[in-house]
């Protein structure tokens, strides 16, 4: 079996490990990931990181709500048991749809929020009971960790990934074998 | 560069590094608690343990036991419940409305503001869940099906939206406020050695590790929810106000009744975030964080919403004149000088003269001045909702049924017992939780920290 060797930068600021970043990606050299105690701005484009699709799902659970709230509003109040209510007879949903905006908003925010946090859960494989895989405890405190895959970078040279790295500010640099 | 950092007030103070922020927020988890908390604790807990034999009561015996009568069959149940609703407002507020106009001072405070909404929501559901007297059969009021009674819920009705709202905002905030926690409780997570402790806050942090793909979605959810919840908080105490605005009763069926119930919600959270914060900055030193730069902004905001609810009550005297109705115009003249006019010109004071002793600058930046007046809002707007429902039912339309409303001591102990909850509930989290933001907060400490910003104002003078 062939060793799997992973390379860890780690730097102590941010801006840092971004121009590290374009250093590398100038080399040609992938950077696997980017394990930081805050988000980085500016760092998805450079390490390859396409934008999210998140949102366009939570819209379109948000259409599902309202759609749910269409349903529900017409079949309770209007097809399945109408009530005359104070002299306001329900006869067409149309009529009546004033009163039923209210819980439609609601619905519709409920669906989105819901099912986006849902998703956001799901994609991120996040759940209560599940390992922390971040390399280094320090990345949830001050530490910025960079992960370079040597199986990944194949042409170049480990020891020209770990001297970019230091050049360009890292505190301290690990190896390690995946198995 | 971000070039306006130089001249304005830092938000964090002192010498502070990543480290150091995570230090401090860890600390309240990790060590000891002082005496004050524990004696505020077993204070809060006492009152929470007599409210809950309030409750008890009521459901062994019936809604008979509070002070309602004929006339007014809604009184301090209803007040309560508008009243904590209005708390939580200023939650939402300060994570979703200011999130969306990036007011970076928000950071510090809108883990402990939304903790106090989710608790604040808990405290008012109590109320109506409770007025239903069979509590065992609340759920009826979900859109089940006929089996469960003889008809569908009434979508005319404003009480209906009001369960939709309040469920809504209820779970939408709680899981908007959990979704920040967790990169926070990795945090903690992660410099955890006792087993125990680690394994709690593994299980609490998801297995959260910071990686470049969860930041990116992390930020998305952030700002989504936020946008979602925007129009939710203002959407929920306008529902609220239509409990009162669809009605016939004079004094309630008016058109001001949704804008002026949200600046009035959004005018009592924030005092309550005030008192709040006050106590908790002492109690857990977080001096360094939560600034009187951050009390100052605050205040503004006091003195705004105060404003918009003064106009409003004045508003609603005009209107009453100049509509010429008789009815209406008696509800507001029995409010100023009929048999509770105590009430209403305590309300008037507490809401409408004392906030604009923010404009001198020399209160809005004193932190007493500033917590003795929150507690101020914090009575008025309490009467406020009690002037609005008791005063205008308890003279109807036929004056032989005309009454006084008189609390019984469970109505007393009920409301006590959730002010209980509430600070019991709050002060276990501000042991339990991360009550920063710390994960926001480092990515605003190069610019906004003191000692980054005197630096970059030291770089300028050369």
């Amino acid at each position: 079996m062939s060793t799997k060797k992973v390379i860890y930068g780690i730097f102590d600021d941010d801006h840092a490990l971004i121009e590290s970043a374009k250093a590398l990606k100038t080399k040609g050299i992938r950077v696997a990931d980017v394990f930081s105690p805050f988000p980085i701005h500016g760092l998805d484009p450079v390490i390859g990181i396409k934008p999210t699709r998140l949102s366009n799902f939570a819209f379109w659970y948000g259409v599902f709500g309202t759609l749910s709230a269409v349903w529900m509003t017409w079949y309770m109040m209007i097809s399945d048991w109408p009530m005359n209510i104070g002299g306001k007879p329900s006869f067409t949903w149309l009529e009546n749809l004033p009163a039923f905006i209210p819980a439609t908003f609601e619905l519709t925010v409920f669906c989105a929020a819901h099912g986006m946090v849902i998703s956001y859960l799901l994609v991120n494989k996040i759940y209560p009971g599940r390992k922390p895989h971040n390399p280094d405890p320090r990345s949830t405190d001050d530490k910025f960790v960079m992960q370079i895959n040597t199986f990944d970078n194949k042409r170049v040279e480990e020891r020209e990934i770990m001297d970019i790295l230091k050049n360009t500010g890292s505190v301290e640099i690990n190896e390690k074998v995946l198995s | 560069m971000e070039q306006h950092v130089s001249i304005r007030e830092p938000l964090i103070l002192g010498d502070k590094t990543y480290h150091q922020l995570t230090e401090d927020i860890s600390r309240p988890v990790e060590g000891k608690a002082n005496r004050l908390y524990k004696i505020l604790l077993t204070i809060s807990s006492l009152l929470a343990l007599w409210g809950v034999m309030c409750f008890a009561y009521t459901i062994g015996t019936g809604i008979g036991v509070w002070g309602l009568n004929k006339t007014v069959g809604w009184a301090w149940d209803i007040t309560n419940f508008v009243w904590w609703v209005g708390i939580g407002h200023a939650g939402t507020l300060i994570s979703a409305i200011l999130l969306l106009f990036r007011q970076r001072w928000r950071m510090s405070i809108n883990r402990s503001a939304e903790a106090m909404t989710i608790f604040a929501v808990i405290c008012a559901a109590l109320f109506p869940v409770m007025h239903m007297g069979r509590v065992w059969v609340a759920y009826w009021v979900f859109p089940l099906p006929n089996q469960f009674g003889s008809l569908w819920v009434n979508f005319n009705s404003p009480l209906l939206w009001d369960v939709f709202a309040i469920s809504t905002y209820f779970t939408v905030s709680l899981v908007f406020w959990y979704t920040g926690l967790i990169p926070d409780f990795a945090t903690i997570r992660d410099r955890q050695v006792k087993p125990m402790m680690k394994k709690i806050y593994t299980i609490l942090s998801f297995g959260w590790s910071g990686s470049a793909k969860q930041w990116s979605r992390f930020e998305e959810v952030s700002l989504v929810l936020a946008g979602l919840s925007a129009p939710l908080v203002l959407s929920v105490h306008t529902i609220v106000s239509m409990d009162f605005a669809t009605s016939v009763i004079p004094g309630w069926h008016t058109t001001i009744f949704p804008p002026y119930f949200v600046s009035g919600a959004i005018f009592s959270g924030f005092a309550m975030v005030l008192t709040l914060l006050l106590i908790m900055r002492k109690v857990l030193h977080l001096e360094d964080y939560i600034t009187i730069t951050h009390v100052e902004l605050m205040n503004k905001i006091i003195i705004l919403t105060g404003s918009i609810v003064g106009v409003a009550y004045l508003t609603e005297l005009f209107i009453s004149w100049y509509s010429g109705v008789p009815y209406e115009q008696y509800a507001f003249l029995n409010r100023a000088t009929g048999p509770y006019w105590w009430a209403y010109w305590s309300m008037m004071t507490c809401n409408v003269i004392t906030p604009q002793l923010f404009w001198f600058k020399k209160i809005r930046k004193n932190f007493t001045a500033t917590f003795i007046i929150s507690i101020f809002v914090n009575i008025g707007m309490w009467f406020e909702r009690f002037v609005i429902i008791v005063t205008s039912l308890h003279r109807d339309y036929l004056p032989s049924s005309w009454t006084m409303f008189h609390p019984s001591f469970v109505d007393i102990g009920i409301f006590l017992g959730t002010i209980g909850i509430f600070f019991t509930l709050f002060l276990i989290f501000a042991r339990t939780f991360p009550v920063i933001a710390v994960s926001e907060l480092k990515s605003i400490l190069k610019s906004t920290g003191e000692n980054q910003t005197s630096s970059v104002s030291k770089h300028d003078e050369h």
